[in-house]
């Protein structure tokens, strides 16, 4: 038992193995830091600063940081929540986000921390940026309007031998996540079914998949996000 | 093409690590990057397409299409714009006949802005084919443009002096000038090539080594301030089979230019520098990762590491000392400022776009190719071999208690002598700007766009890692310039289109905030846009690297230090606005369309 983690979170107690990411051992000690950017199985990336966190006064991301001994972090506190409650917003206003239109609505993470964080009207104006769909290929749909460039299809979808399916093209505010055209041609439903599972919103769809589930059904529409988490 | 392409793929082992270096190649040889170029390279590296174009699309100087048989980059920075950028662009542009951003139908001439490229003591300036045009005025770019015209070489329209110093070697031939101003221990002219190499490193361990660079209190020059011996420490520590030693030559802060300078008058220094910090680590490999900007430096460079391996400076067993082996390449960004943030450049070394890694793993721990590594300043291993000639002790004796040793600055705006000065630290800025020869001063943006802009009520502070901490980029503005129009805004875009977008906080807010301020600028600001700009910059603080962090000093900074200057600005009636205007607009409309307004109907 020498690598277990002894650490305080909002000054509950808490004991994880040591070196886990703080996200993980949160969820454990069923207290939940929301997160966008992070998948189970893929190295985080701390792209998203959803999971921003607070140790000896310096702003952290929880889905990076290994857990030590005797660590402290603050987590639910009133300027951090705003933190997350504002990236949540510059999300928003940032793309083409029409949730009642959306095939994703209820199923979609972004959506669920809108709830969570009570976002009424973002403190943001509206972009409205001009965005394309790329629908070329034969299984799935890439709809730029609601990327949030969260990098989990660039990470987790990968062909056999490694390649990315996806990849970031441009930067800074020309930044978007582009399909492979000659690997999205190729590409077969299992693997168009992961990418869309992938995506945290509406940005990745299977063709003709969209309603698959119905609305009432879907993952939050009857508990909040991070209720699984909450013991 | 394919040839080429192939041979260059040969040439660097078709290692993906190397894709940088491929890239850079393939351009400089065919002009751009060409679809074909990309497909092989993504069947012969095992990656897919937009995975390479993933890394070509980052950098600002690799493009797929043509750039034109001579691709002029003007330099579209601040100070640039203060000297003249915009006669100098529209002669361009009416001589060429094109705008910026095209290339010209015969593929003879393309007009492209490029941020700030370490000029700004004789802007306005421009890259043509790698070579640097500085001072430029309407009448030079008029000859300029006549002689592509008339099918000259680069190097025929370098019809000037060549700059001073080193600019004049024959593998240098340079019209750009060093304009060295005041010199210290790192600039000063009394030191042989080799003497801490042959001197000191035989009689010390590596231990030693460090110890007196601990003993120093040296703190990294490019900003962050780390003290440099704890980084070589913790360095030496770490496992690993292989370190390495990386010399951070990315200074793309706008207004700074002293590494450009180093590197031209005193790069024999820095080389023994980074020999010294490989002889304390542990490490037989350094790369110097040097801005694309500065690729005029390539063949110099080069002959003085081949002049440092003849001497037994670098190489094997060097100096004599047993089982000192180190070797120094030089690796080219291609045009990323967030390349000079050390976690990017190695990101970008290695071959990928230059996203900022997550802290922890640190680069001591986990580098280049995930191995530990140092990654410093030009001027932080140019210090080194001072510190170890004369000891640690002797190094306390200049500058503050917390911020030892000297400190060189880039000066540049308005003033009659821009350069670099070396200074102790622990100047104030009164005492800059009249050793600078600037009469009158609105302001000075110290530390660059991320750092912090003052008015004459802080001159009086001084240079040092507890008071106004400086990479050393110190620009001044007199009383004519618009700061918020001209300077203000002017940064924001930069770091918009610098941002490599991976956190949403920088990726957005940067935006958001900038519109806001032009918002301002175009008088149509309340009072409580000004809360607003305050309150919204804090959620970069939850960005991952400096550059994110800091993307908002130019407005925090001049909202807290010039807020006089937005105040006059806003609406003077109005505390809050409605956003939409219906009686304005339906007017618009209606005097649109010819018909007469009715108000009162409901």
């Amino acid at each position: 038992m020498s690598n277990l983690a002894k650490f305080k979170i909002d000054g509950v107690e808490c004991m994880a193995e040591a070196g886990k990411f703080i996200v993980e051992a949160a969820r454990e000690n069923g207290i939940f830091i929301p997160t966008l950017c992070n998948m189970p199985g893929v190295k985080p990336q701390g792209a998203c600063r959803v999971c921003t966190v607070r140790i000896n006064g310096r702003l952290m991301t929880a889905c990076t940081t290994p857990i030590g001994d005797g660590m402290e972090i603050e987590s639910n506190k009133p300027d951090l929540i705003d933190i997350r409650k504002s990236i949540v917003e510059l999300l928003f206003v940032s793309g083409n986000h029409f949730c009642p239109a959306c095939e994703k609505s209820g199923d979609c993470e972004l959506q669920a921390l809108g709830y969570l964080y009570q976002m009424m009207v973002p403190r943001y104006p509206y972009d409205f940026p001009l965005r394309e769909v790329d629908a070329s290929s034969p299984y799935i749909i890439k709809d730029q309007n609601r990327c949030i460039m969260c990098k989990r299809c660039i990470k987790s979808v990968k062909d056999e031998e490694g390649r990315s399916y996806f990849a970031f093209h441009n930067r800074g505010d020309k930044l978007e996540v582009v399909l492979d055209k000659v690997l999205g041609e190729s590409m077969d439903k299992q693997t168009a079914e992961k990418a869309m599972e992938s995506c945290p919103v509406g940005s990745i769809l299977v063709k003709e998949k969209g309603f698959a589930k119905p609305i009432g059904t879907r993952k939050f529409d009857r508990k909040p996000i991070g209720s699984d988490v909450k013991l | 093409m394919k040839d080429t392409v192939k041979q260059i793929l040969k040439q660097y082992g078709s290692d993906r690590n190397r894709l940088m270096d491929i890239l850079i190649d393939i351009q400089e040889q065919l002009g751009y990057i060409p679809k074909d170029a990309i497909d092989l390279l993504a069947a012969n590296l095992g990656m897919s397409q937009v995975d390479v174009e993933q890394t070509i699309s980052f950098y600002h100087f690799f493009s797929t299409k043509p750039r034109g048989k001579y691709a002029i980059y003007l330099n579209d920075s601040a100070v640039a714009r203060m000297f003249g950028y915009d006669s100098v662009k529209r002669t361009f542009e009416s001589e060429a006949g094109i705008k910026f951003g095209q290339v010209s139908d015969d593929g003879l001439i393309g007009l492209f802005n490029t941020a700030c490229m370490g000029m700004s003591d004789q802007e306005p300036a421009a890259i043509i084919n790698n070579k640097v045009f500085t001072r430029l005025t309407p009448y030079r770019v008029r000859e300029i443009v006549k002689h592509m015209r008339e099918g000259k070489a680069v190097e025929e329209l370098m019809n000037e002096s060549y700059g001073d110093g080193k600019n004049q070697l024959p593998s240098l031939r340079s019209i750009v000038s060093s304009n060295v101003r005041r010199k210290g221990m790192i600039l000063g002219d009394d030191y042989e090539m080799g003497t801490v190499t042959k001197t000191r490193l035989t009689k010390m361990s590596p231990e030693a080594v460090i110890a007196e660079m601990k003993h120093s209190h040296i703190r990294g020059r490019g900003g962050a301030g780390f003290p440099t011996g704890l980084k070589w420490e913790f360095c030496r520590r770490s496992k690993g089979d292989k370190r390495y030693v990386i010399c951070n030559a990315d200074e793309g802060e706008p207004g700074t230019f002293k590494d450009r300078v180093i590197l031209t008058e005193k790069p024999e220094l820095v080389f023994e520098g980074m020999a010294v910090a490989g002889y304390a680590i542990g490490s037989d490999e350094g790369i110097l990762y040097l801005r694309y900007e500065y690729r005029y430096m390539k063949d110099y460079l080069n002959e003085v590491l081949e002049n440092m391996r003849k001497q037994n400076l670098l190489g094997k067993e060097i100096a004599g000392i047993e089982g000192f082996d180190f070797d120094i390449r030089i690796q080219y960004g291609a045009g990323a400022y967030v390349c000079g943030e050390e976690s990017a450049l190695l990101e970008s070394l290695e071959g990928k776009r230059g996203e900022p890694r997550d802290k922890p793993p640190f680069p001591v721990e986990k580098g280049y190719l995930g191995m530990p590594t140092i990654v410093n300043n030009v001027e932080t291993f140019g210090t080194a071999v001072k510190i170890v000639l004369n000891g640690g002790e002797w190094f306390t004796q200049f500058g503050t208690e917390d911020s030892t040793g000297t400190k060189i600055l880039s000066i540049s705006g308005d003033c009659m002598f821009p350069g670099v000065y070396e200074v102790d630290w622990g100047f104030n800025v009164e005492d800059m700007l009249d050793m600078v020869g600037a009469w009158e001063v609105q302001a000075v943006q110290v530390g660059g766009p991320s750092g912090t802009l003052i008015g004459s009520k802080e001159f009086h502070r001084t240079l040092g890692y507890s008071d106004l901490s400086t990479g050393g980029s110190m620009i001044i503005f007199g009383p004519q310039r618009n700061l918020l129009k001209d300077v203000v805004l002017n940064f924001m875009h930069f770091f918009i289109e610098e941002s490599c977008g991976s956190c949403s906080t920088c990726r957005n807010m940067t935006q958001v905030m900038t519109n806001k301020l032009t918002k301002i600028l175009n008088g149509k600001g309340v009072k409580s846009d000004l809360d607003d700009l305050q309150s919204w910059a804090k959620t970069l603080q939850a960005s991952r690297c400096g550059l994110g962090q800091t993307a908002a000093n130019p407005i925090v900074s001049s909202l807290k230090n010039f807020r006089h200057l937005y105040e006059a600005l806003l609406q003077k009636d109005k505390d809050f606005d409605q956003g939409f205007d219906m009686e304005a607009s339906v007017q618009a409309s209606c005097n649109y369309v010819g018909r007469v307004p009715n108000f009162n109907h409901h």
